[in-house]
């Protein structure tokens, strides 16, 4: 019986999504669990599995087309199976894309090709992964040729150990660089552009045009005596290898939980004539991504050991950098943290990130002079702006939680127990 | 260099090293009087007597114990198996007692033990005498596999068998024992857990042994009038498996195909293709092909069973194919 595969609904207010590829096609044999195609959502591109195993029967939309939630995109079945013809052959998609007039996805850059001189570099980024056998790859690696120039020979155009070693011969392959410069352009070309919004950026745009129109922010700022977190921070990752120390905004999140289980309005989502204090303290952390930014959730931080929350955001970090990122890493946060530490930034102000409360801005450590007990010492500093939703809170329960932040920043073995 | 065939080869074998040690002996079922059941111990019964060459009732969990137990006292046992199929007839001696037995009693026993058993299909002998499930013992710790493709190596891999102090499973193929070879003069022993390059090349990498190297042999043969110059790495120990030549050849070609007679699921040939990518991965330039024997009980047709059985020209098509 064949099956028919909809639109997934990958986040709880996510309405439609764009079809960015296809990974299999008609004809091809697909286990329940496979990779079927990538979806581009509000929030990022996410690969979608089949739930059902067979043989791709049909393909309904386009690569491109934007689908609403729950609308069939494929049916997989028995080969030789006769499709439903109950099945629309094409989805409505048009209306959807009525709207956005303007809109291109990123997958079609084709079009706009006249008028971005780098669309060369941004199509090469994109294509698909090259298939090389691993001696290939091996060989490409070590002599820093680029398998993407090559025609591979082997079978369904794998590249294999004569393709490479035809290119290192100098035959007529051409060996490029693996990070060509050839398509440095000078800034002095000024003609205007249009850049094509992607998803990502439509999506921060809205959200962040609705949550400063319609939140009433007030702003908190605290400067935090870091010098004990740096003190421990030291110590720990004496004792911890290269890809598990510790970051100073790991201790910012356990911190930040904590201090949320004592102030559970700032942990809270405003709800017209009531209030939802969320149960689990869940602390999304902002990433800067090619083309905008992500929030990953990381679940109970509250509860979890540092290094646990330190591992956690690293790997969700490194999927959200890699377009990867799983619905699951994107949902459910209840309070949020941007930090821009690591871009010698004083102080700055956060947006709120609907539906939460609140949001904390965090500046960079830094050592800098401080009066203590009359005398002029050297101290590590940071400064951190709380931004909170008046509807749900006011500035001294903010200027509470913000010192309550100092008490587990200022003795963070309070972290640890 | 005398060419003998494979059942002179191990008749030799068997014999010089009863003449050297007394405390070898053999017993199984029609081994004495009747002179083995593929004539190995022809003549044995006369020259050794009924103690050093017993007949045996028709019960193999008492051959294998039996020998055991012969084997713990002191004695170096050849307990024969008629058909290797019998041996899931004695499966509790041969994979649970005899390859454990050291270690379960801290060093106290040994147990020197060969088990002679004849597998392999193509006799029309139906599907349950007829199997080649070599790699179900090659699975165990403690007892080691041993299957040879050659005359020579029969015979000096059997003397080292009887003369180690570890139970030994031998495997001997029963399409084989016409096969004819070179075979060194004298006394000569080769080591259990060696694999061989068999035929030399440069093209792609043939893992086989016992029917198999026999098959590719003649499939090599045919590769070269195309042009291909395969190499043939015979395991002949499926248990200690010996992977250095496997993996030289292999570095060397880059492609290779894994030829057994048993089963391809969870056979041989996934083993060695497993090892394969996991220490020489930067190496493979094509996906490793296995050649085994279709997945159904082995038919009693004749037309039937050679379709089953892995044959020359399949040897022929998984090389082609992985030279794509």
């Amino acid at each position: 019986m064949a099956e028919t595969i909809n639109m997934p609904k990958l986040g709880f207010d996510m309405a439609e999504g764009t079809l960015v590829r296809w990974v299999k096609q008609v004809g091809e044999n697909i286990n329940k669990g496979d990779v079927l195609a990538e979806i581009e959502t509000d929030k990022a591109t996410i690969e979608v599995e089949s739930p059902a195993g067979g043989v791709i029967l049909q393909l309904i939309v386009n690569q491109g087309d934007i689908v609403p939630v729950n609308a069939a995109i494929a049916v997989v079945g028995q080969a030789g199976e006769k499709v439903d013809a109950a099945l629309p052959s094409k989805v409505e998609s048009q209306k959807s894309v009525d709207e956005k007039p303007a809109v291109q996805t990123q997958g079609k850059s084709d079009s706009v090709s006249s008028t971005v001189p780098s669309s060369q570099t941004i199509s090469s980024l994109q294509s698909p992964e090259i298939k090389a056998s691993p001696l290939a790859k091996k060989i490409a690696r070590d002599n820093n040729i680029n398998l993407a120039q090559l025609q591979g020979t082997g079978p369904g155009g794998r590249v294999v150990r004569k393709d490479v070693e035809a290119a290192l011969s100098g035959s007529t392959q051409s060996q490029v660089p693996s990070r060509p410069f050839t398509n440095y352009q000078l800034p002095i070309s000024v003609e205007d552009m249009t850049v094509p919004l992607t998803k990502l950026r439509q999506a921060i745009a809205r959200r962040m045009a609705e949550s400063k129109t319609t939140v009433p922010h007030f702003y908190v700022s605290h400067e935090y005596k870091m010098d004990a977190v740096m003190a421990m921070r030291k110590q720990v990752n004496a004792y911890l290898p290269d890809d598990q120390k510790l970051s100073v905004n790991d201790f910012i999140v356990k911190a930040v939980s904590l201090a949320l289980r004592e102030f559970p309005n700032l942990n809270a989502t405003f709800a017209g004539d009531k209030l939802l204090r969320h149960g689990a303290v869940n602390v999304g952390v902002a990433v800067a991504v090619t083309g905008g930014l992500l929030t990953v959730v990381n679940k109970n931080t509250d509860q979890l050991p540092l290094r646990q929350i330190s591992a956690d955001v690293k790997q969700k970090v490194a999927r959200a950098r890699d377009g990867k990122v799983k619905p699951d890493d994107i949902e459910g946060s209840t309070f949020s943290i941007s930090n821009l530490g690591m871009y010698d930034v004083e102080n700055f102000i956060a947006i709120i990130n609907p539906p939460e409360a609140a949001i904390l801005a965090v500046g960079s450590a830094k050592e800098v002079p401080v009066v203590e007990n009359g005398e002029i010492k050297v101290g590590w500093r940071m400064k951190a702006t709380v931004s909170v939703d008046h509807r749900v809170s006011d500035g001294a329960e903010a200027a509470q939680f913000m010192q309550s932040l100092a008490k587990y920043l200022e003795t963070p073995a309070l972290m640890l127990v | 260099m005398a060419k003998i065939t494979m059942r002179e080869a191990i008749s030799q074998a068997l014999m010089e090293e009863m003449d050297r040690d007394p405390a070898v002996f053999i017993m199984g079922e029609e081994v004495g009087v009747w002179g083995g059941t593929y004539a190995v111990t022809k003549g044995f019964y006369d020259k050794y007597g009924p103690d050093r060459v017993k007949d045996t009732p028709i019960a193999e969990n008492a051959i294998v114990g039996g020998a055991i137990g012969a084997a713990m006292a002191g004695k170096r046992p050849i307990a024969e198996l008629m058909t290797i199929n019998f041996a899931f007839s004695a499966m509790d001696y041969v994979v649970n007692q005899a390859p454990k037995l050291h270690y379960m009693f801290g060093g106290q026993f040994k147990v020197p033990l060969v088990i002679r058993a004849v597998g392999g299909g193509g006799r029309q002998l139906g599907a349950t005498h007829s199997q080649t499930p070599d790699a179900v013992f090659a699975h165990f710790p403690g007892l080691k596999v041993v299957s040879p493709g050659t005359p020579e190596d029969a015979k000096g891999l059997l003397k080292t068998a009887i003369r180690s102090d570890d139970p030994i499973l031998f495997i001997e193929h029963a399409t084989m024992y016409q096969v004819r070879g070179e075979v060194p003069e004298g006394e000569y022993l080769i080591p259990i857990g060696k694999s061989k390059v068999q035929r030399a090349g440069k093209d792609l990498t043939i893992v086989t042994y016992c029917k198999g190297l026999e098959l590719s042999m003649k499939a090599a043969d045919e590769l070269a009038k195309d042009g291909i110059d395969a190499e043939i790495v015979d395991l002949r120990t499926l248990r200690p498996l010996d992977m250095e030549p496997v993996l030289e050849s292999f570095k060397k070609t880059n492609r290779a195909i894994v030829v057994e007679e048993g089963w391809k699921s969870y056979g041989v040939g996934s083993e060695v293709v497993s090892r394969i990518y996991e220490e020489a991965f930067d190496y493979v330039d094509a996906p490793i092909v296995r050649v085994a024997q279709k997945e159904v009980p082995l038919p009693y047709n004749r037309t039937l069973e050679q379709a089953a059985l892995p044959q020359v020209p399949d040897i022929v098509a998984a090389a082609k194919e992985v030279l794509r």
